[in-house]
C-alpha cells in the first residue's frame, strides 16, 4: 500500500513550485532581452517589402513601444506577464493566450498520439532486442536505432511525405482540415487520416533513445542473480522477462519517456512545418520569421512549462511511485 | 565480444581490437575529410542552365538537377562542407564553454549551485526553440546559427565534466597539492586539466553530430543560414515546393548525404570513446 508522507510531499511540491517560478521569470527576462537585442528591426520585419514613409514608421514604432529604453521594456513585459496577460499577437491580431491555447491544443493531440506510439513501440522493441541479445532481430533493431538517431526529423517527414502522399497517394499532403471545410465540421476519420503521417514521423524519431535505454536495462537485468535463480527454478524464458525484466524496467522507461518532452516539442515544430499542420510549431516559426515578439515569448514560456511538467512527472515517479526509492527516504 | 566490427574476419583478422578501432577512426575520418575538401573546392556559384532543369538522377548528374538546372551533387557537397564547418566551430565553442563552466563549478559551493542552475535553465527550453531565439537575437546568418548551436549544446558535456572535476578534486594528490600551498589555478591546470582533456576531446566529437543536425533543422525552418547559401537545410526547404511534382531526388539525396555524414561522426566519436576509456572497451 502506498503511504504518502504529506509533509514531505508538500515540501517537494513547494520546492518545485518556487523553482518553476524562478525559472519562468528568468526565462521570460532573458528571452525578452535576447529578442530585443536582435539587430532585426521588428517593424521592418513586419512590414516586409511594403514601402512606408518615415512618419508611419515612427507611428508604428511608438504603437509597439520600440522607442522605449530596454529596461523600461523588460519591466513592462514582466509587469504585464505578472498580471496574467501575455500581450497581443501581432500577426494573428488576438491575445497571445488565445492563439497559444488554440494552437497548443491542436499540437497536443499530435504530440500525445506520437508520444504514446513511440513509448509503446520503443519499449516493445527494446524488450525484444534486450531479451534476444545478439540475435538477428537485435541487430536489426540496433541498426535502425543508430540510423534514426542520426537522421534529421524533418528529412524523415519529407521522405514519408514523398512516399505515402505523393507517390502512393494514401494521405493528403498537408493541413489538418480538408480544403473548403470548416474545422468544426471535420469528421473523426478525416482528422485521423490527416494526423497519421505527422504522428508516425514524430514517433519514429522518438523511438530510438527509449529502445536503446530499455535494451541496456534489460541486458543488465539478465546478468543479475535473481534472473539466474529464476532460470534455475525452471521458469519459461518469456515468463522471466515478463515477471523480472519488464517489472523492473517499466518505471525508469516511463520516466525516460516523460523526460523526452523537450525533444518532443522540438520535433513537433519541425514536423508541423513539413506537413503544414497548423499547430504550435507553425505558430512558432511564423512568429519568429515575422518578428511577432509577444507570441514568440509566450510560446517560449509555455514550452518551458511543458518541459518542466514532463520533468516534474518523471521526478514524481522516481520519488513516489517507485517502491525501491520510496522506502529509503520515507522512514 | 558481442560488437565485433565487420572486418573481424578475413583481411584484417591479424589486427587486434585497438588497431581495428584505430583503423575505423582513420578510415571514417578520411572519408569525412574527402567530403569536406571536395565541398570546399566546389564552386558554389553553379551556372544556371534552364535547358536541363528538374532532371532525374543520371550518370551526368548523380543527384539530379534542380529547378534552375544546377547540379544537385555539387550543391549537396558544398552544403555538407558548410555543415561540417559550422558543426566544427559550434562544437569546439560549446566544449570550451563546458570546460570553463565545469571549472567554475569547482571553485566553491555557490559557483557549483549556480552552474547546476544554469544547466537546469538551459535544459528546460526545447533545444530548437532555444537555437531559434539565440539565432534571432544575433541576427541569423552563419554567425548567429553557429553561436546558437554552441550556446545550446554545452549542457551534457558540462554535466559530465562537472562530475569528473568534482571527483578529481577530492582525490588525495589534489588534497596534498593544496596542503603544499599550490593555488587553485595551479591545481586546475596541472592536475585536473590533463585528466579531463580526453573527456573534453571525446565530448567535442560527440556534440558534432547533434550540432550538424540542429544547424540544418534550424536552417530548414528559416532561422539559420541565408537562403542563397547551399546549406542542406536550405536545399531541403526549397525541395518542399517541388515535392508534389514528384521531384523526389531534390529531398532524398541531400538528406541521406547529411545522414551519412552524421553517422560517420557518430562512429568516430564512439570509437574514440572506446579507445580513450578502456573500461568501456569490453562492453
Amino acid at each position: 500500500m502506498i503511504k504518502i508522507n504529506t509533509k514531505r510531499l508538500a515540501k517537494f511540491l513547494g520546492f518545485k513550485a518556487i523553482r518553476l517560478l524562478i525559472l519562468l521569470v528568468v526565462i521570460a527576462a532573458i528571452s525578452f532581452i535576447m529578442i530585443q537585442l536582435s539587430p532585426i528591426d521588428p517593424v521592418r520585419a513586419y512590414l516586409g517589402q511594403r514601402i512606408v514613409s518615415q512618419e508611419q514608421l515612427a507611428i508604428i514604432g511608438r504603437y509597439w513601444g520600440t522607442d522605449l529604453s530596454l529596461t523600461e521594456r523588460v519591466f513592462g513585459w514582466l509587469q504585464t506577464l505578472a498580471s496574467g496577460s501575455m500581450g497581443f499577437s501581432l500577426i494573428y491580431r488576438v491575445p497571445v493566450t488565445e492563439v497559444i491555447v488554440q494552437k497548443f491544443l491542436a499540437s497536443l493531440t499530435l504530440m500525445l498520439v506520437s508520444w504514446v506510439i513511440s513509448g509503446v513501440v520503443g519499449f516493445g522493441l527494446g524488450v525484444i532486442a534486450g531479451a534476444k541479445e545478439d540475435s538477428l532481430a537485435d541487430k536489426a533493431i540496433k541498426t535502425y536505432c543508430y540510423i534514426l538517431q542520426s537522421s534529421p526529423t524533418f528529412w524523415i517527414g519529407l521522405v514519408l511525405l514523398m512516399l505515402f502522399s505523393v507517390y502512393l497517394g494514401w494521405f493528403p499532403i498537408g493541413l489538418s482540415v480538408p480544403i473548403g471545410q470548416l474545422s468544426d465540421t471535420v469528421t473523426f476519420w478525416q482528422w485521423l487520416h490527416r494526423i497519421i503521417l505527422p504522428a508516425i514521423t514524430l514517433s519514429i524519431v522518438g523511438i530510438a533513445s527509449l529502445t536503446m535505454y530499455t535494451r541496456d536495462k534489460l541486458i543488465n537485468v539478465k546478468k543479475s542473480d535473481y534472473f539466474l535463480f529464476a532460470q534455475a527454478r525452471g521458469e519459461s524464458f518469456w515468463g522471466i522477462i515478463k515477471n523480472h525484466g519488464i517489472r523492473n524496467i517499466l518505471l525508469p522507461a516511463i520516466s525516460i519517456q516523460f523526460l523526452s518532452f523537450n525533444e518532443l516539442f522540438g520535433g513537433t515544430i519541425l514536423v508541423e512545418q513539413v506537413f503544414a499542420y497548423p499547430g504550435i510549431g507553425q505558430a512558432t516559426v511564423a512568429a519568429g520569421l515575422r518578428s511577432d515578439v509577444p507570441l514568440l515569448l509566450g510560446i517560449v514560456i509555455v514550452s518551458a512549462i511543458f518541459v518542466f511538467a514532463g520533468n516534474f512527472i518523471a521526478d514524481l515517479i522516481y520519488q513516489y511511485v517507485d517502491p525501491r526509492l520510496r522506502s529509503e527516504g520515507d522512514e | 565480444m558481442s560488437e565485433l566490427p565487420w572486418y573481424n574476419k578475413g583481411l584484417f583478422s591479424s589486427l587486434n581490437l585497438r588497431q581495428k578501432t584505430l583503423l575505423t577512426i582513420g578510415l571514417t575520418g578520411l572519408v569525412l575529410l574527402i567530403i569536406f575538401i571536395c565541398g570546399w573546392m566546389t564552386n558554389a556559384n553553379l551556372p544556371t542552365d534552364f535547358s536541363i532543369k528538374m532532371q532525374a538522377p543520371s550518370f551526368q548528374h548523380p543527384f539530379g538537377t534542380d529547378w534552375m538546372g544546377r547540379d544537385m551533387f555539387a550543391r549537396t557537397l558544398k552544403g555538407l562542407s558548410l555543415s561540417i564547418m559550422i558543426g566544427l566551430a559550434a562544437s569546439i565553442l560549446s566544449s570550451i564553454i563546458a570546460t570553463l563552466l565545469a571549472f567554475l563549478a569547482s571553485i566553491n559551493r555557490a559557483c557549483d549551485e549556480f552552474v547546476s542552475w544554469l544547466i537546469d535553465l538551459f535544459a528546460s527550453i526545447p533545444h530548437i526553440l532555444l537555437i531559434m531565439m539565440i539565432s534571432i537575437g544575433l541576427g541569423k546568418g552563419a554567425f548567429g546559427v553557429t553561436m546558437a548551436v554552441a550556446f545550446s549544446h554545452w549542457v551534457n558535456l558540462t554535466r559530465v565534466l562537472r562530475a569528473e572535476v568534482l571527483q578529481i578534486n577530492t582525490s588525495e594528490y589534489v588534497l596534498l597539492s593544496r596542503k603544499f600551498g599550490k593555488s587553485k589555478l595551479w591545481i586546475a591546470k596541472e592536475h585536473i586539466l590533463p585528466l579531463v582533456l580526453s573527456q573534453i576531446f571525446v565530448g567535442t566529437l560527440l556534440v558534432f553530430p547533434h550540432a550538424i543536425m540542429h544547424e540544418s533543422s534550424v536552417t530548414f525552418l528559416g532561422f539559420g543560414l541565408s537562403p542563397h547559401e547551399p546549406a542542406i537545410g536550405i536545399i531541403l526547404s526549397e525541395s518542399m515546393s517541388y515535392l508534389a511534382m514528384g521531384a523526389w531526388w531534390l529531398a532524398f539525396f541531400p538528406g541521406i548525404a547529411l545522414l551519412i555524414v552524421v553517422l560517420l561522426f557518430d562512429i568516430i566519436g564512439d570509437n574514440l570513446k572506446r579507445l580513450i576509456d578502456p573500461s568501456e572497451a569490453n562492453k
